[in-house]
């Protein structure tokens, strides 16, 4: 800001002029060159976004028309509500909702107790030489594609030669065919998702427990709490905030499946949709196996558009709740 | 006598304390083992499988300890490796070079936007940002990638998605914010141009940041199978993580023909095969996380990943 003071000429601008006039009448010399260098500078990725991020916003319109090929976007015939009014009366798009709604709420709120769990016995270990350990190992499936995750849970699953039924067999119990059986995916997919994210969360809730002040614990201490009640009175208050804005932004984006769980790890079988089709992977089959470009957009405009006013909404209660001097919320 | 005992007392005391201390962190180190190898355990089923014997898997089972050891399955692939090596150029190239186009594109516009005094820099925050608010998702993307750019079965098309995004350009231009002003400024007092400023003195000072994006932005190309799914059908072009998918839905349609009687399975890769593809795959980018994990943590505590 004080480059931008000493470097200016004194310009005859009055002050009831607008912000805007008077920064373009600031623009000049070496002013003008520098902000056009940063301008193409940052301009590579502004038309990446323009061509990739903001024009296919206008293919929203698919989801209004009877999109055919070789029509084009523009060319075919507009439907009004049609898709939408056909899409919920079917009941796979309700029972997709209701899937992805249902499993990203088990995820989150399963998902948070365990994360906190974890950093807490990470935070009251942390000096130890061991903790980098844990820590290499928590991250560790994060960076595994859900691929290779669908060919381990395969691994565990398989009816004949699989993990689990080897040990259900030794127990004495029935084996399971579990690709088979979609009562039990709701549980196999938490399991796969806390494997995969809990590593991360706890990481994040670590960093919030690691910035309370000390001499909080050596109060506490000093009073005589046990590691409980030091968890209960202070780490667990102090992280709070940290949570809930955690769990608040989760909830925004409550619309979107991880597709790669629920495509990859149920390796798409059709029994389990039951359970295990959500929007995401509803999209995908109307747009590459059964081909209704129309149907998929509407269910794409849908889903974003949901998206869209959660994300707004919880935002606006992040906000609310958020202390002013750490600001959480997105925008 | 009586300060005897309660010396006594207090000495009991204090080793229970020591003894409740000791067996707390002792339940405390064994949970985070107990996590820990949850995390660990099923990729070494993964490894322990593929160095099995076939006809072992088949009739022991998968287990954490090979019941038969056997190199077989990596025989199998080495005998062949046309494939897998093919795979293995497409993922390192489009990795390579996807990474260093993103962390350009991204680090230039997240530097302007930290510049305090940019004329737009308000107005073209948001249009970064409000990429992240409302997501125009698959649909309009593949209309546009297949109707109008035709792009499918290019590099191009495995490259594309990762040039920008969003949340880790506003990482990265935090983290331009914070440089030390004064170190911009005498470089522009000596003349330097923006652009030079830019290259030798704001790049060098965000390598810890650039580090961090740069391994989340690898590792999203390498892990990246969805990208194929929709786009590329041309085999030449398949990337590593997608042929391990190919591989498993083709003999899962295999074994689904073979069961109601049409076929005889001979082509299809064997299990074992399968996992010591998994485990080629996984391998570099496992060694590639160890190697570079301080920054990940670094990353994860920025609130890079979520």
């Amino acid at each position: 800001m004080d480059t931008f003071r000493n470097n200016e000429v004194q310009l005859p601008i009055s002050p009831h002029q607008s912000v805007w006039v008077r920064r373009w009448a600031s623009l000049k010399g070496h002013v003008f060159r520098r902000n056009l260098t940063w301008f193409l500078m940052a301009l590579p990725a502004l038309l990446w976004l323009l061509i990739f991020k903001y024009l296919p916003l206008i293919g929203v319109w698919i989801g209004f028309t009877d999109y055919k090929v070789r029509r084009g976007v523009f060319g075919s015939d507009f439907v009004g509500l049609d898709n939408f009014r056909f899409l919920f009366a079917t009941d796979t798009a309700v029972r997709a909702t209701v899937n992805t709604v249902v499993l990203n709420l088990l995820f989150i709120s399963v998902g948070v107790i365990f994360a906190m769990l974890v950093a807490w016995l990470l935070f009251e270990v942390y000096t130890s030489q061991l903790t980098k350990y844990y820590q290499t190992l928590l991250l560790l499936p994060r960076f595994i594609s859900w691929v290779v995750v669908s060919y381990f849970v395969y691994a565990l699953l398989a009816t004949e030669n699989g993990v689990i039924n080897a040990i259900l067999r030794s127990l004495g119990l029935q084996p399971v065919s579990w690709y088979n059986s979609p009562e039990y995916w709701r549980i196999i997919l938490l399991l796969v998702s806390l494997w995969s994210g809990v590593g991360i969360s706890s990481l994040i809730y670590l960093s919030g427990m690691l910035a309370i002040d000390p001499q909080l614990f050596e109060a506490a201490k000093i009073d005589g709490a046990s590691k409980w009640q030091q968890f209960k009175y202070v780490t667990f208050p102090m992280v709070l905030p940290l949570v809930v804005i955690n769990v608040l932004l989760a909830m925004a984006y409550i619309m979107n499946a991880d597709f790669g769980l629920f495509f990859q790890v149920t390796r798409n079988q059709q029994l389990l949709y039951p359970v295990t089709d959500v929007l995401d992977t509803y999209i995908y089959r109307s747009l590459i196996v059964t081909k209704n470009i129309s149907m998929a957009a509407a269910a794409q405009f849908y889903q974003s558009f949901v998206g869209f006013v959660l994300v707004i909404l919880f935002n606006w209660i992040v906000r609310r709740i958020e202390r002013p001097d750490e600001p959480l919320s997105l925008f | 006598m009586s300060t005897h005992t309660e010396r006594l007392r207090e000495q009991k005391r204090q080793d229970t304390d020591r003894l409740m201390n000791w067996l707390s962190r002792f339940s405390v180190h064994f949970t985070l083992l107990c996590f820990g190898l949850f995390c660990l355990v099923p990729l070494l089923l993964i490894i322990s499988a593929s160095f099995t014997d076939e006809i072992a898997l088949t009739r022991d089972g998968y287990r954490l300890i090979p019941s038969e050891f056997s190199t077989e399955a990596y025989d199998l692939i080495f005998r062949n490796p046309t494939v897998i090596v093919r795979a293995y150029a497409v993922t390192l190239l489009t990795t390579t070079v996807g990474t260093l186009i993103a962390l350009t594109f991204m680090s230039m516009l997240a530097y302007v936007l930290s510049r305090p005094d940019f004329v737009l820099r308000k107005p073209l925050s948001f249009f970064v940002f409000f990429t992240m608010l409302f997501n125009g998702g698959v649909v309009p993307y593949y209309i546009l990638m297949t109707q109008y750019l035709h792009v499918q079965d290019t590099f191009f098309a495995l490259m594309l998605p990762y040039f920008v995004v969003a949340f880790y350009v506003l990482i990265l231009r935090t983290y331009f914010a914070a440089l030390p002003s004064e170190l911009i400024d005498a470089a522009r007092v000596d003349g330097a141009g923006e652009l030079r400023i830019f290259v030798s003195i704001a790049l060098p000072l965000a390598k810890p940041a650039l580090a961090t994006i740069g391994l989340f932005t690898a590792l999203n190309y390498w892990n990246d199978w969805t990208t194929s799914l929709y786009f590329i059908r041309d085999p030449h072009l398949y990337p590593l993580q997608y042929l391990l998918y190919i591989i498993q839905s083709n003999s899962q349609a295999m074994q689904l023909q073979s069961a109601v009687g049409n076929i005889t399975v001979g082509e299809v890769p064997t299990q074992t095969a399968r996992m010591a593809m998994a485990v080629l795959a996984t391998g570099p980018a496992a060694l590639f996380f160890l190697f570079f994990q301080r920054y990940l943590i670094r990353g994860v505590t920025l609130g890079a990943f979520k």
